[in-house]
């Protein structure tokens, strides 16, 4: 029997507002809530709220047989809470169907795993944090930005304690093997990798409304028949996509959610389940181990970091950005450290991209007119924000030498705690005894 | 194919952007096997280079019949042409042009420049061209630009020949909206009586169907190109404290150079370590001395004067940005001279190249912020310069005048019916 593993990721940045470089110093907020929040409420309109009707539809006509997963940036998160609780409590109705399961991931959607150990660590934890307080479960599956992962990173997802991690079925690590298994990692045997169709995915995402595509329509029986005559020995098959796809991409019109909801019935007909990520590492043992020395991704044709890391730009604004990283784990001010994660989320960099300008794909996903332009407001907002991080910390003192500064004033804060309480309740000892006899008295003595 | 092409300037004496513009795509045209082209101008110097292509000087067809002998002939103007084709171009003398001054061979004295009797000059030219035409040794006609197009007419209605006129500028682009009635007029009738028209950008095609109200299918854009420098690594930045920051072109109204002050004003509130440099001459220019000094950055703000030849190129590779903040501009080819010596460009997206130019800063011409926020992060953050000088240069060289001379061939077979 074989099943399909359905997963739809959210993610939407921060958009930045036009900041320009007279600006730096002078003006330290950086976001564009009238863009965000517009974004923000127009997927809510055509895409968060109708698809999660329909899979919560979908879960209950099929008496919870329709799994799906989902993995939402803390970012996201974040600006549904604030633009558009209604999709919150939409997904925690998804949630408490049992048919769902939340994914972790980092929490600003970020690129720290490549350039940051300590900072990925923490934002996966916070996401997970972010997840459990919502949805009332701790996710146990990891997805990463973009689904990048290398043997370096998977060793790390486990190290945090996930057994499952999800990633691409790029050519250059499968080689000749078939995505529709699970793997394992080189050297931690804890960890099983489930590798995306991208073939199946990508029909539905980004073919789907494509008239000039030769399958086109594509049918939801047409859809299962492709996966029922899949070699037999072939248990199960990842499917995964923006959210996005479900009314963005593809528009209701075209009928995205009338391909969705006959889904379940021509699956179950043809004896073909559903299930989460999950469930799914827990049922199947890894066949393989796979290697990946160099992280791949779901993006574009290259399936690299080519998009993120493959110009002098994106290489300059990373650095920049990272080298603080430690500095800015150190310190305690609230706004600088939500500042620091939302120029964290890997779309800034993405827009840096000068690729596509040969290839022409994925160019109008940005909201600037060209990566220069792109790159040179980022960095306006990122120097405006080093500023901010030299101001607390000079960069005179390096970061050991602050390091210990800060343990000597945390420690002596400590010890100065300690010592209070340990005159406090000496004085209380002092004075309990007396006062009890003495109040009493005075009101006695007036009467 | 044969073409006949009328233009006004040919390199090495170029008095703007046309000249180098028909050296450009002449030279480009010449490298398809089948393609010969007869370069009519008004006065050659005999310098130019004929290596791919024939150049007829309008100052040697004789238009009046006068009788000379060959060695005098070939005294006048031996250097210039063979005088055996000054006798055959006599004997295709149809008209009478007695009424235009001529010198004893019966050639007009042509100035070639743009002389204050420009349109008298203008209709001379037509004379000349219809001798050229009644040998009707030529396919197509092809006219540069709107003193030519009454020399095309001609030639077209003597020999039938289909009309293809090139539009490098159009008045609207020179005066700001100003139009002088006489030029409109002649360019509205060369528009009107062409068989296809070519505009060197989106922006000019717009106004040619716009202003000159022609039938957009008539009209074709085949952008401009720029020439190969030759070893282009002998222009080299030497190192320096400052950034430079360079404008460079004439100092007039439809350059936008007051903007160009006013971003230097913005950038220099806030950075040090930046100099800016006006490159140029013309009649605005006294204002913007004016402006510099009202504003308080004369110290950081330097004009230079008339630049020419290799010292324009010296100029470009000198600075760390080169900006074009055009008010109209056609095409503007400066920013891609600029790209080929690896500096980075701001071009206003009034300006026709913005329309081909992916690693180059676009703006608002009146965009004062936005012009002085590109010329910060070019300088301030390594990354940006870095990134506009390579994939700059990398882009520049991948556009050849040979893929607009098979653009334009494109036009021809289209309007000859050959395919």
């Amino acid at each position: 029997m074989k099943t399909i593993c359905f997963y739809f990721t959210l993610h939407q940045p921060l958009q930045l507002k036009r900041y320009r470089f007279f600006e730096i110093g002078n003006d330290h907020y950086y976001y564009d809530d009238y863009v965000n929040e517009a974004s923000i409420r127009r997927l809510t309109d055509v895409c968060y709220l109708p698809a999660n009707e329909a899979l919560l539809e979908m879960i209950r006509n099929s008496n919870g047989k329709f799994k799906v997963a989902f993995s939402i940036s803390g970012i996201t998160l974040e600006q549904l809470e604030q633009y558009a609780p209604e999709v919150i409590d939409s997904f925690k109705a998804l949630a408490n169907t049992g048919s769902v399961e939340f994914l972790a991931e980092t929490y600003a959607h970020s690129l720290s795993s490549i350039y940051d150990e300590d900072e990925f660590q923490l934002q996966v934890k916070k996401h997970a944090q972010k997840i459990e307080m919502l949805f009332g479960k701790k996710p146990t599956t990891f997805k990463n930005t973009e689904l990048i992962y290398s043997d370096e990173i998977g060793d790390l997802v486990a190290k945090s304690g996930y057994k499952l991690m999800l990633t691409e079925g790029a050519k250059h690590i499968l080689g000749w093997r078939s995505p529709n298994y699970l793997y394992g990692h080189p050297y931690n045997s804890k960890l099983k990798l489930m590798t995306r169709n991208f073939k199946l995915s990508d029909d539905v995402s980004f073919r789907f409304s494509n008239w000039s595509w030769d399958q086109y329509p594509l049918t939801a029986d047409k859809y299962i028949r492709w996966i029922s005559e899949m070699d037999t020995k072939e248990e199960f098959v990842s499917i995964g996509m923006s959210y996005a796809a479900l009314g963005d991409i593809n528009s209701a019109e075209n009928g995205i959610f009338d391909f969705m909801k006959a889904l379940p019935y021509h699956a179950l007909v043809n004896k073909i389940s559903f299930a989460t990520p999950s469930e799914i590492a827990e049922k199947s043992k890894s066949t393989e181990v796979i290697t990946s020395p160099y992280p791949v991704s779901w993006a574009d044709e290259e399936k690299d970091l080519s998009a993120f890391t493959g110009n002098d730009l994106q290489n300059e604004a990373l650095q920049k950005l990272y080298s603080v990283g430690e500095r800015v784990r150190l310190c305690n001010d609230k706004s600088l450290q939500y500042d620091w994660q939302n120029l964290q989320s890997s779309d800034h960099f993405y827009y840096m991209c000068t690729k596509h300008f040969t290839s022409g794909a994925s160019a109008h996903f940005s909201p600037y007119e060209s990566p220069y332009e792109a790159f040179m407001n980022y960095m306006n907002v990122l120097s405006d924000f080093l500023q901010r991080v030299e101001e607390q910390y000079p960069s005179s003192i390096d970061n050991e030498e602050l390091n210990s500064l800060l343990k000597t004033i945390n420690n002596q804060e400590l010890k100065i705690n300690k010592l209070e309480n340990k005159l406090n309740t000496l004085k209380a000892k002092e004075t309990v005894p007396i006062k009890p006899t003495k109040t009493p008295a005075t009101p006695r003595e007036k009467k | 194919m044969k073409a006949l092409m009328f233009g006004w300037e040919f390199p090495p004496h170029i008095l703007g952007g046309l000249g180098t513009a028909s050296y450009g795509l002449t030279k480009g045209m010449s490298l398809q096997p089948d393609m010969e082209i007869t370069f009519v101008i008004p006065k050659p110097h005999g310098d130019e280079d004929t290596s791919f292509l024939k150049i007829i000087g309008a100052n040697c067809i004789p238009v009046v019949w006068k009788d000379n002998n060959w060695d005098h002939v070939n005294h006048r103007i031996g250097k210039l042409m063979h005088p055996d084709e000054y006798f055959y171009y006599r004997n295709h003398i149809k008209y009478d042009f007695r009424r235009i001054e001529t010198d004893e061979l019966g050639c007009i004295n042509f100035s070639g420049v743009y002389p204050n009797n420009l349109l008298e000059e203008i209709s001379n030219y037509e004379a000349s061209a219809s001798v050229i035409a009644h040998t009707g040794n030529f396919d197509i006609i092809h006219s540069h630009d709107w003193l030519t197009y009454p020399a095309g007419i001609f030639a077209k209605k003597i020999s039938g020949k289909p009309l293809v006129i090139h539009v490098h500028a159009t008045d609207f682009d020179r005066s700001r909206g100003n139009v002088n009635p006489d030029v409109y007029a002649i360019e509205k009738r060369g528009m009107d009586e062409a068989n296809h028209i070519i505009t060197v950008s989106n922006l000019t095609r717009q106004t040619v169907i716009e202003k000159y109200h022609q039938h957009p299918s008539k009209v074709t854009t085949v952008h401009n190109a720029v020439s190969p420098l030759e070893n282009a690594e002998r222009f080299k930045k030497t190192p320096r404290k400052d950034k430079v920051v360079t404008f460079l072109g004439r100092i007039t109204m439809q350059k936008g150079p007051e903007y160009f002050v006013e971003a230097a004003v913005r950038v220099l509130e806030k950075t040090d370590g930046v100099r800016f440099v006006m490159a140029g001459s013309g009649d605005m220019m006294n204002q913007m001395i004016h402006l510099v000094a009202k504003r308080n950055i004369a110290d950081k703000f330097h004009f230079t004067g008339f630049l020419r030849g290799d010292k324009v190129h010296e100029m470009l590779a000198e600075s760390d940005v080169y900006v074009m903040p055009s008010v109209s501009e056609p095409f503007g080819i400066s920013p891609l001279e600029a790209m080929q010596v690896g500096t980075p460009s701001i071009v206003s997206v009034q300006s026709g190249c913005a329309e081909i130019l992916n690693n180059a800063i676009k703006i608002d011409y009146w965009d004062i912020d936005a012009m002085a926020d590109a010329i910060y992060s070019i300088v301030k953050y390594p990354a940006m310069y870095k990134c506009l000088h390579n994939e700059g240069q990398f882009e520049v060289n991948t556009i050849t005048w040979e893929k607009a001379g098979y653009k334009v061939r494109d036009i021809y077979n289209k309007v000859l019916g050959w395919h």
